[in-house]
């Protein structure tokens, strides 16, 4: 018989509020992953930590910014992105992070997407992309497939979905990405990379949420569709595949493209300085 | 060198423009606005000016986003600021909330026109007083000012500033159509005679590293901290116990409402500002605050000249209400007007503390109320 052992310590106590453990996620769910990779990136990248920022939205990938051992903050539902443009713009010196969930920074908060993206604002945008509102219980959001089922959506969604790689390009990031939560060696490579890019960066990370969208899509649980990632993602690189064509449907039999999409070297923003005759 | 911060003399400016100066000069260095009438004006003096001082002017998407980046640039210290009118500070309510809960300083100038709705964009309007007090959802309380001129824009947005920072509460300037366009003559003092109230530090009080919301202070405030500081702290919407902590519990719910209403109630006497004339003797008191204010005087001299016992009492400042000087006026006055661009919002107040019908000369907005309907209010109840 064997019993659990529990760790004095783990690598990532400093960076992890183990104090707010445990975390309010279901079984299954894929946010946890992405915030260890993130967690690991931020002990990676060499910037202090004191100078790490990071700012949520509501619903459970709003969470993150609560067991997070950093300057944290957990705004309205919507309000991140300009929320950490402030923090970004008044102290140029600080690492600010985005971390947060598709229908919080797609829907209610899609305007300021858009407009950050254009801006190219230097902030990093992690957005977790579960198809559905998990926090209220599995309701259709920008990203549920059409036809999917959702709480909202007893029928099937009638709505197409975002695109969200296609967005951000046409918008105007410096950096698009895409990994799900079986490739955390990419996702935290990626976050470590684009903490030195500058500019609007942008990296979705699919992410199951078994009680949310899988219950109502006939996905069994978490395990399952991180298996469904396995067998349908295709790496590409930039250019490979066009932005247009980056569309998901977790139900159907087709390829989901993962990787580095677009790469640019636009300056990011800076705010107007005059300098005047003394 | 030039000192492009306080723009010392005397000036003949608008009301916005004095606002923006009047930020400029305590040292506000964010603006995130989204352009209005009638407070456009105010962004687009900042937009110029700011860049002049190494501040940071951005136009944001809407105002939703204008709100919410002014309490991140507040987060990290900076003086931040936000201009709107009626529709815009409909959109701003939510962060207005966001600020009261996280207890971020910060100034939003409210630039009142005729509403609801689109209403009358270019007319004059007092008809969001309430809302400001109100408009965000729950329990809470803020501080509003309402200059009468655009000196007191100047002034009252100094002032705005020093008492967001100290009490760690959103400050309201309720300005409106009228000061905020009217050209008068503005006295910007020297660079040293203008006031700055710093926010209160982790080194000023407590051990801010292991209960940054805690207030240990008898005035109710806890220290604020800043992003980059080192002290890794955590900020939410949610209710939240000392340390900064989501707390699900109504116990921590009910004591940090009570707090966060309570720090300004048990201040007020600091924050409170009004202006009395001839209240010394007055039977009768006109109450009036912005625009407004200027018609009401000009009726209540003319009042007095004619020998009615009438005084003036404007409100400078209209939230937190001056409920304990209208409980002593109560006991000495007979009868209240209340003249107000509105169909009677403060005088609901008034009434509430007097514990008496007021009289009242509203009007739903678009124009000034001239002194005329105010004198004729006055002869009314002095008859």
């Amino acid at each position: 018989m064997t019993t659990a052992r529990i760790a004095e310590k783990h690598p990532l106590d400093e960076i992890i509020r183990s104090d707010r453990m445990p975390h309010i996620w279901c079984p299954g769910c894929g946010i946890g992953i992405a915030m260890r990779c993130y967690a690991q990136a931020i002990l990676d990248s060499g910037i202090p930590i004191d100078q790490q920022v990071v700012v949520s939205g509501i619903g459970c990938t709003g969470r993150v910014a609560g067991y997070m051992n950093i300057d944290s903050y957990h705004s309205t539902h919507g309000r991140a992105i300009p929320f950490a443009v402030g923090v970004k713009l008044a102290n140029p010196n600080l690492s600010v992070t985005v971390f947060s969930g598709d229908g919080d920074l797609a829907a209610i908060g899609g305007n300021h997407l858009i407009h950050a993206a254009r801006r190219n604002v230097d902030i990093k945008v992690i957005c977790i992309n579960n198809f559905n509102y998990g926090m209220t219980g599995g309701q259709a959001g920008p990203t549920t497939p059409k036809g999917a089922r959702a709480t909202t959506a007893p029928y099937g969604n009638p709505e197409l979905p975002f695109n969200l790689p296609y967005l951000l390009a046409a918008s105007g990031a410096n950096y698009v990405s895409r990994w799900t939560t079986i490739h955390v060696r990419q996702i935290r490579d990626d976050i470590l990379y684009t903490f030195q890019k500058p500019g609007f960066t942008f990296i979705e990370v699919l992410s199951p949420c078994p009680i949310g969208f899988g219950k109502s899509n006939n996905i069994e649980d978490g395990l399952e569709e991180m298996f469904l990632y396995k067998e349908r993602c295709v790496l590409v690189h930039d250019g490979d595949v066009h932005a247009e064509e980056l569309g998901i449907d977790l139900r159907e039999d087709k390829n989901i493209y993962i990787g580095k999409f677009i790469e640019r070297e636009q300056p990011p923003y800076q705010p107007v300085r005059v300098e005047m005759n003394t | 060198m030039d000192d492009r911060t306080v723009l010392t003399g005397n000036h003949f400016m608008n009301g916005d423009h004095a606002c923006a100066e009047g930020a400029i000069a305590v040292g506000c260095r964010f603006f995130g606005g989204y352009p209005i009438t009638p407070s456009t004006e105010i962004a687009e003096r900042l937009a110029r000016r700011l860049p002049e001082v190494d501040g940071v002017f951005i136009q944001m998407e809407d105002e939703l986003g204008s709100m919410a980046a002014i309490l991140g640039a507040s987060a990290d210290g900076a003086r931040a600021m936000t201009a709107t009118s009626g529709p815009g500070l409909s959109l701003m309510m939510e962060n207005i909330g966001l600020a009261v809960m996280m207890e971020i300083p910060c100034v939003v100038v409210d630039v009142q026109r005729g509403s609801p709705s689109t209403g009358l964009p270019t007319m004059p309007g007092q008809s969001d007083v309430m809302q400001a007090r109100w408009g965000s959802h729950g329990d809470y309380a803020i501080v509003a000012y309402a200059p009468s001129s655009p000196q007191e824009m100047f002034d009252l947005t100094i002032l705005a500033f020093n008492i967001a920072d100290r009490y760690r509460v959103p400050v309201l300037l309720l300005a409106d159509e009228v000061v905020g366009h009217m050209v008068e003559r503005v006295v910007i003092p020297p660079r040293e005679e203008i006031e700055y109230w710093k926010r209160k530090t982790p080194e000023d009080a407590g051990d801010a590293a292991v209960s940054p919301f805690m207030a240990a202070d008898a005035d109710l405030i806890p220290p604020m901290i800043h992003a980059g500081e080192g002290y890794r702290v955590h900020f939410t919407g949610l209710t939240h116990n000392e340390q900064g902590y989501p707390e699900m519990s109504a116990e921590t719910h009910h004591k940090l409402v009570n707090r966060l209403i309570n720090k300004i109630k048990i201040n007020q006497n600091k924050i409170i500002r009004t202006e009395g004339l001839y209240l010394e003797d007055a039977e009768i008191v006109v109450v009036s605050y912005g625009c407004t204010a200027r018609s009401a005087r000009h009726a209540v001299r003319d009042a007095r000249n004619r020998g009615i016992p009438v005084g003036l009492l404007r409100l400078v400042s209209l939230w937190p209400f001056p409920t304990m000087l209208f409980q002593e006026l109560a006991g000495r006055v007979d009868k209240f007007i209340v003249a107000e661009m509105n169909l009677g919002q403060m005088s609901l107040e008034v009434e509430r503390c007097v514990k008496r019908p007021v009289n009242g000369v509203f009007h739903a907005g678009g124009a000034m109320i001239s002194p005329f309907p105010i004198m004729d209010a006055i002869l009314e109840v002095a008859e």
